[in-house]
């Protein structure tokens, strides 16, 4: 059987199918990542006075994903209009690389959430707190028996309220060393993973979200990259189309992506 | 005639794409200099003028990379009721910021 309208416009709405099934598909996506941006709002403006973290994330890799990401949807864009003119071999070189600079973009997102990972925020018995990432556990650290050590490359501070805004000058000027505590010492231990406090957690949903759209599209584009020979061979303009309409999902994988880089890397 | 059907020409193409790469560059980098730099008191006026400059580069990859500049009134009109209702849901979230119920306390 044959699909309808996978090429010619319908009469009554004016486009193929699959162009408006996934502008249809893009409005529901506006509204799930605009209802995580409001919970964003909410957990900003109801966080108490000086407890919204500033400059935890490095702005410097989320620059380089947000050009990444710029770049891949220029290649995107570029692979269909190779398509257009009827260039498969250009079209081939562009997704190619579409991909690879998603697939850096998903590295690079990697790194910071290990980053994110290995960074230790502990409270410590005598009512202080050290903060840094972990260098290593002695091999008999249990912190519910209460022995051995850690270490951590950081610095230990009075009031967990400094923690918070790392762009502030006090922070830029503390001296980060290398610092041994033992168990006995520490109250409560915790990295900087969702769980940490509504800024991660809203971060690793958000960002987390996000990723996971970028790899499903990598895989869609990967497909037609790989396997898309046969179908450009006997039916071109369908081919064509099914390109246009990964690109759409693609572009507006970017667009999260604007919002999402000044929200959370630099306000 | 959407965009998408109109004769293309890849040369065209990547001058166009060229262009909006440069504005995308130059936008960042308008909004990080405006994050690090010391325009009013708090956050607020950052904030703001950071998404404003967002919204900007939102339009060039809307408009230009994705043709909504040139679409047909179908596309239009699916928009037009998203953005009512993301207004809507944001316009909610800003009325319930300040809204905690008598008795409960925020922090």
């Amino acid at each position: 059987m044959e699909i309808p309208y996978t090429v010619q416009n319908r009469p009554d709405t004016g486009i193929y199918n699959a162009k408006l099934g996934i502008w249809l598909f893009l409005a529901s996506e506006v509204m799930l990542f605009g209802g995580l941006f409001s919970a964003y709002i909410l957990l900003r403006v109801g966080a108490e006075p000086g407890m919204w973290p500033h400059g935890w994330l490095n702005v410097t890799l989320g620059t380089v994903n947000t050009l990444l990401l710029a770049l891949s949807a220029i290649t995107t864009l570029l692979a269909w209009a190779a398509c257009k003119v009827r260039d498969f071999t250009k079209f081939k070189i562009f997704h190619a690389c579409t991909i690879l600079l998603a697939l850096t973009f998903l590295g690079i997102k990697s790194y910071e959430y290990h980053d994110k990972l290995i960074h230790y925020e502990i409270a410590l018995a005598n009512g202080k707190f050290a903060d840094g990432h972990l260098v290593e556990k002695s091999a008999d650290f249990d912190l519910a028996k209460k022995t051995g050590t850690v270490t951590l490359h950081g610095h230990i501070v009075e009031d967990r309220k400094e923690l918070m805004d790392l762009r502030s000058p006090e922070a830029q000027a503390a001296k980060h060393d290398e610092i041994t505590i033992a168990a006995t010492d520490i109250k409560k231990m915790e990295n900087y993973g969702p769980k940490h406090n509504t800024f991660t957690a809203i971060y690793f949903t958000l960002t987390g979200l996000h990723a996971l759209h970028i790899l499903g599209g990598t895989v869609v584009i990967f497909y037609f990259w790989a396997f898309g020979g046969a179908m450009w061979k006997t039916d071109p303009e369908r081919f064509t189309n099914r390109i246009e309409v990964s690109g759409l999902f693609w572009h507006f994988v970017d667009l999260v992506w604007i919002f999402l880089f000044p929200v959370l890397y630099l306000t | 005639m959407s965009e998408s059907e109109k004769p293309v020409s890849l040369q065209s193409y990547i001058r166009l794409c060229a262009v909006v790469f440069l504005v995308v560059v130059c936008t960042t980098s308008a909004m990080i200099a405006t994050s690090f730099s010391h325009i009013g008191e708090g956050w607020t006026l950052k904030v703001a003028l950071i998404l404003a400059i967002a919204v900007v580069n939102a339009f060039l990859v809307a408009g230009y990379l994705m043709h909504l500049l040139s679409e047909k009134k179908l596309i239009y009109t699916v928009l037009a009721f998203t953005v009512f209702f993301f207004i809507g849901l944001m316009g909610l979230t800003l009325w319930a910021t300040n809204g905690f119920p008598p008795g409960t306390a925020s922090h």
